[in-house]
């Protein structure tokens, strides 16, 4: 019996260790399900997102380039079909194997072996190595046929940037190119970049990239752990860029680049009330087709080392001494602050006498001598020693008031070219401030007639003439196309201004600030002189563009000549006095020509400049005078589809 | 009392036939249907090799756990040790014979069958010291002799499996073994003791642990510390239960699982493949069925005379709630990853084939309830 007792005491102890466990049990259980419920229940948003991180993955489309256009519509850049090959590298298993297959197909050479296992070291592995992004239509059908013996090879027709007018339009439209670090340091490429998209290096696609690039799409596809697509879940299609339409007229653009071939130069062209840029060649030039897929070597030593340098914009990064064609200016500024009577007689002598001040001569360029000049004959005829007196009278700050006022010393499309230059108006303030030296009179001298310290860029003399030629109205240089400024708008704004005249409280003698479509001469009358005398220039007899004058009145045009040293003359130059042609190419002078057309209703302004051209007359002049009846002759054409846009398109 | 008279011998078909434990069979079946579902969802939703392997084991070891049911709860008594001995040479034949897998030598190569010997021994563990608590008194309980034999029984198997290295099965092995002392009544004492000790040991036990096994528990107390090496496996088995939500992503879609993100789906990650497509719902459910299969088996021990039976079945319950609850915490990233099937989930046949031949002995204690076994 006390056996039985044990053995009932032994099973209750076995029991009740049975019920402590059971309730571990029970509390261990409940703590497992809690956790399920923190993980499942409280975080479950928290895991799902880490889940899809897991499963989606994201491949972006790159978008297409948005067009630039002309002002008539026509296309300037366009994205052109081109053939390129992709290595899809997950789909390959010997990656040496199949770069052998394809260098001996399309023929690669060693170095572009060498770049692709480098591009090939920068990607993941379930990237798209691009062998190349141009390939010629025999290398891309060779490939397709030996289609099967390549794993993970994709031919594919993509689209790249391209231009129509090549050489004709570099300086204005730039290039694109693979971009830099740099590149993506900017905001809007840094956004909408993807992987091979190419982006702007110079010009309008580079400053407006924001409107071009577009936005690029998204491919989501799931993928496993190793990272293979299983299927595409969602594609959000990429969005092409904006079209950017500049106000340039191609056909005159083309035909301004023509006249500057094998000439350094340049030449612009400006709508003289809206301030639309028409024309603005530069030569010489490049073909920017070559930077979109990387240029070559050989190329690019081409245009580098080409003394006559085509990759400065002249039209906005050339500075040049004005020359002569800063006469009008000078003499509208005399005139302005009533300093001289414009018929005030001065005789030009010659180079035996040649105008002096504290013992320094200064000559005219005519050897002979004007004889008896007034103010309007020596516009007309370019007498240096006129303007010499004139300017001593006047002193250089004066002058500079009325030069800033009209365009010169700021540079004027903004910040759309970032080598477009500023140019220079010295006074006496700048000198001392820059170069802590005061102010010759000789300085003011030289200065009087566009030479010494100040510089000038061709699109700034043409927006000069420009704005002296419609009246002395302040107007808003553009190149791209902007829809809030039209001919009858500023016609309008120019009126009110006009009708308000008494109104005007302003003294335009200080040095104040203008707003757009208002006026920025003193007296009315001093305008008109300078334009009747630059008509002279060109129209009558001894003026220094006769020559290439039209009788017409439809292409009747207004100019002024200008040559510009690119050296001191020295007494023995003078005593030799050759021909532009036995001067050595570098120590020739600059040739300069500025005009405004027609000249009983003016519509257009033009500046040329041909780096050691010679004589603004010989060199300069001529090629104004084709290209301003060119202009003249799709003036027509420019106003109906401007008025009524794309009726014409 | 009528019925104690009839030795179990004489017991007639029908009447075993009736005792046996319907609800216990009808959970068994259920637990081994879902586990085809997960497997047959772990390959895809594709009929192939896991899943056949899968079902035909379960076939073969479910009937096997039914004619075994049939065996007197005496014989399995008789044979205890016999058992154990096996058990033990086997794990010695792994330890000289052995074939190996990522860096483990676990398997026996049976040709039909890769057999894992630790496996068995869990089992082998339980009944052993059933019996040998069976018979000592509850006076001598106490007594550091009676002390000393189970502890070195305990020690030379799971020194064997750590040896493997499986560090898992070896503390499941520990696990079951303890609980039958402490449910033989040993005093609280020796526990706290001991537990105590192994608190102190710990940093010596960590340094002569594999570099793989420290890494996991390193890993277990910050997962985050190599998420593409040893945390890999413990973020993204929490990445998938927890996307799983209420209702889970539904059946053969857990994408986790379905796009590779989850090693080792079929074995030991089992659960978060289920707990992805079946959401916490499913969960609870399968817990629950889980908790009823123990709760089952207690109650075999409950209506046993015997105390082999008694400590056999409360024993093999813990030890089946120990491996469910390893698991699960395991992949809930509560434990360290150490590498412990899910019962009768898991794909795996020495697992399958221990539970099944663990539970077939719970249906003979249940058969034989009456049996009273002597206690010399």
């Amino acid at each position: 019996m006390l056996n039985r007792g044990r053995n009932i005491e032994k099973g209750r102890v076995i029991t009740r260790r049975m019920f402590i466990l059971a309730a571990a049990k029970i509390l261990l259980f409940a703590g497992i399900s809690s956790r399920l419920y923190n993980l499942q229940i409280s975080d479950r948003e928290k895991y799902e997102i880490l889940s899809d991180k897991n499963r989606i993955r994201e491949w972006k489309t790159p978008p297409q380039r948005g067009i630039i256009v002309d002002n008539f519509n026509k296309v300037l850049a366009s994205n052109d079909r081109v053939f390129q090959l992709h290595l899809i590298l997950d789909e390959i298993n010997d990656f040496d194997v199949t770069i052998f297959k394809i260098k001996n197909i399309i023929g690669l050479d060693k170095f572009q072996v060498q770049k692709l296992y480098k591009k090939k070291e920068r990607l993941k592995p379930w990237d798209t190595l691009v062998v190349s992004d141009n390939l010629t239509w025999e290398q891309f059908s060779k490939i397709n046929l030996y289609l099967h013996e390549l794993e993970g090879a994709k031919p594919v027709l993509s689209t790249s940037r391209f231009y129509p007018y090549a050489n004709d339009l570099v300086h204005i439209v730039g290039y694109v190119g693979d971009a830099s670090p740099k590149d993506l340091e900017k905001p809007e490429i840094k956004e909408n970049f993807v992987p091979g998209l190419k982006v702007g290096k110079y010009g309008i696609e580079s400053s407006q990239e924001k409107m071009l690039i577009g936005n690029y799409g998204i491919k989501r596809y799931e993928v496993n752990a190793s990272g293979k697509r299983i299927s595409q879940i969602d594609y959000i299609k990429e969005r092409q860029g904006n079209k950017v339409n500049l106000t340039i007229d191609i056909e005159i653009q083309k035909y301004a680049q023509e006249l500057l071939k094998g000439k350094a130069g340049s030449i612009c062209a400006m709508d003289i009330f809206t301030g639309e840029v028409v024309a603005m060649a530069s030569s010489p030039t490049y073909d920017p087709n070559k930077f979109t897929h990387g240029i070559n070597q050989k190329d690019w030593q081409e245009i580098r080392n080409n003394p006559l340098k085509p990759l400065i914009n002249k039209s906005i990064a050339g500075l040049y001494s004005p020359g002569s064609t800063f006469k009008p200016l000078v003499a509208l500024a005399a005139l302005e602050y009533g300093i001289l009577d414009p018929n005030k007689t001065i005789r030009c002598k010659g180079h035996k006498h040649p105008y002096e001040l504290y013992g320094v001569k200064y000559h005219c360029w005519k050897k002979e001598g004007h004889g008896y000049m007034k103010l309007r004959n020596a516009i007309k005829q370019s007498c240096d020693i006129y303007f010499y007196e004139m300017a001593r009278l006047l002193g250089v700050d004066k002058l500079s008031i009325i030069a800033k006022r009209y365009g010169l010393g700021t540079n004027v499309l903004g910040d759309l070219y970032n080598d477009e230059k500023n140019g220079l108006v010295p006074d006496t303030k700048w000198k001392r401030r820059t170069l802590e030296q005061s102010w010759y009179l000789g300085e003011t001298v030289i200065n009087g007639i566009g030479q010494g310290y100040i510089q000038t860029t061709p699109l700034q003399l043409c927006l000069m003439t420009a704005q002296i030629a419609n009246g002395g109205y302040k107007i808003k240089p553009h190149i791209i196309k902007d829809d809030s400024i039209n001919y009858k708008d500023v016609i309008n704004k120019i009126k009110i201004d006009q009708s308000s005249f008494p109104l005007h409280e302003r003294n335009y003698l200080d040095d104040i600030n203008v707003e757009y479509y208002q006026r920025m001469y003193h007296k009315k009358s001093n305008i008109n002189f300078v334009l009747d005398a630059m008509f002279g220039s060109t129209n009558e007899q001894y003026g220094t563009s006769y020559k290439s004058r039209y009788d017409d009145p439809k292409y009747q045009f207004a100019g002024k000549t200008g040559t510009s040293q690119v050296r001191r003359i020295t007494d023995l130059d003078r005593e030799l006095d050759l021909d532009t042609e036995q001067i050595d190419y570098k120590k020739r002078d600059h040739a300069l020509y500025v005009a405004f057309a027609p000249y009983k209703d003016p519509r257009y302004a033009i500046s040329v400049i041909i780096e050691h051209g010679g004589s603004g007359s010989k060199a300069a002049a001529p090629l104004a005078s084709k290209l301003i009846k060119r202009i003249i002759d799709r003036h027509k054409l420019r106003e109906q589809f401007n008025n009524g846009n794309t009726s014409l398109a | 009392m009528l019925r104690e008279r009839i030795p179990a011998s004489n017991y007639s078909f029908l009447d075993k036939l009736k005792s046996i434990d319907y609800l216990l069979i009808l959970l068994i079946l259920a637990i081994g249907s879902i586990s085809v579902f997960a497997i047959y969802s772990t390959e895809g939703g594709k009929f192939s090799f896991y899943t056949k392997n899968h079902i035909i084991r379960l076939s073969v070891f479910f009937s096997l756990f039914l004619v075994l049911s049939f065996v007197r709860v005496s014989t399995w008594y008789k044979n205890a040790y016999l058992f154990y001995l096996i058990g033990l040479i086997l794990l010695l034949v792994v330890l000289f014979f052995g074939i190996s897998a990522s860096g483990a030598t676990r398997w026996i190569n049976l040709y039909f069958l890769n057999l894992q010997p630790s496996e068995l021994m869990k089992i082998a563990v339980i009944i052993c010291f059933a019996r040998y608590y069976h018979r000592i008194q509850s006076s001598d309980i106490q007594s550091i002799k009676f002390l000393i034999q189970p502890i070195i029984l305990l020690i030379v198997p799971c020194y064997l499996v750590i040896q493997q290295p499986d560090l898992g099965t070896s503390i499941l092995i520990a696990g079951s073994g303890i609980a039958i002392i402490w449910l033989a009544g040993l005093n609280i004492k020796y526990f706290v003791y001991s537990g105590l000790l192994l608190l102190v040991s710990l940093p010596f036990a960590i340094s002569i642990l594999k570099p793989y096994q420290k890494s996991r528990i390193l890993t277990f107390f910050n997962p985050d510390r190599d998420p593409l090496g040893a945390g890999y496996q413990i973020i993204q088995s929490k990445i998938a239960i927890g996307s799983g939500g209420f209702f889970g992503k539904g059946y053969l879609k857990g994408t986790q699982s379905y796009l590779e993100f989850l090693p080792e789906k079929h074995t030991d990650f089992i659960f978060t493949l289920f707990s992805e497509e079946f959401g916490f719902l499913g969960s609870i459910i399968l817990l629950f069925l889980y908790i009823l299969l123990i709760y089952r088996i207690i109650n075999v021990g409950l209506v046993s005379r015997s105390f082999f039976a008694k400590l056999y079945c409360f024993g093999f319950a813990t030890a089946i709630f120990l491996y469910v609850f390893v698991n699960i915490a395991m992949v809930l990233g509560m434990l360290p990853i150490v590498g412990a099937p899910l019962p009768i989930m898991s794909y795996g046949g020495s697992s399958l084939l221990s539970i099944m031949l663990g539970l077939s002995i719970v249906m003979s204690c249940k058969i034989y309830n009456q049996e009273q076994i002597s206690v010399y």
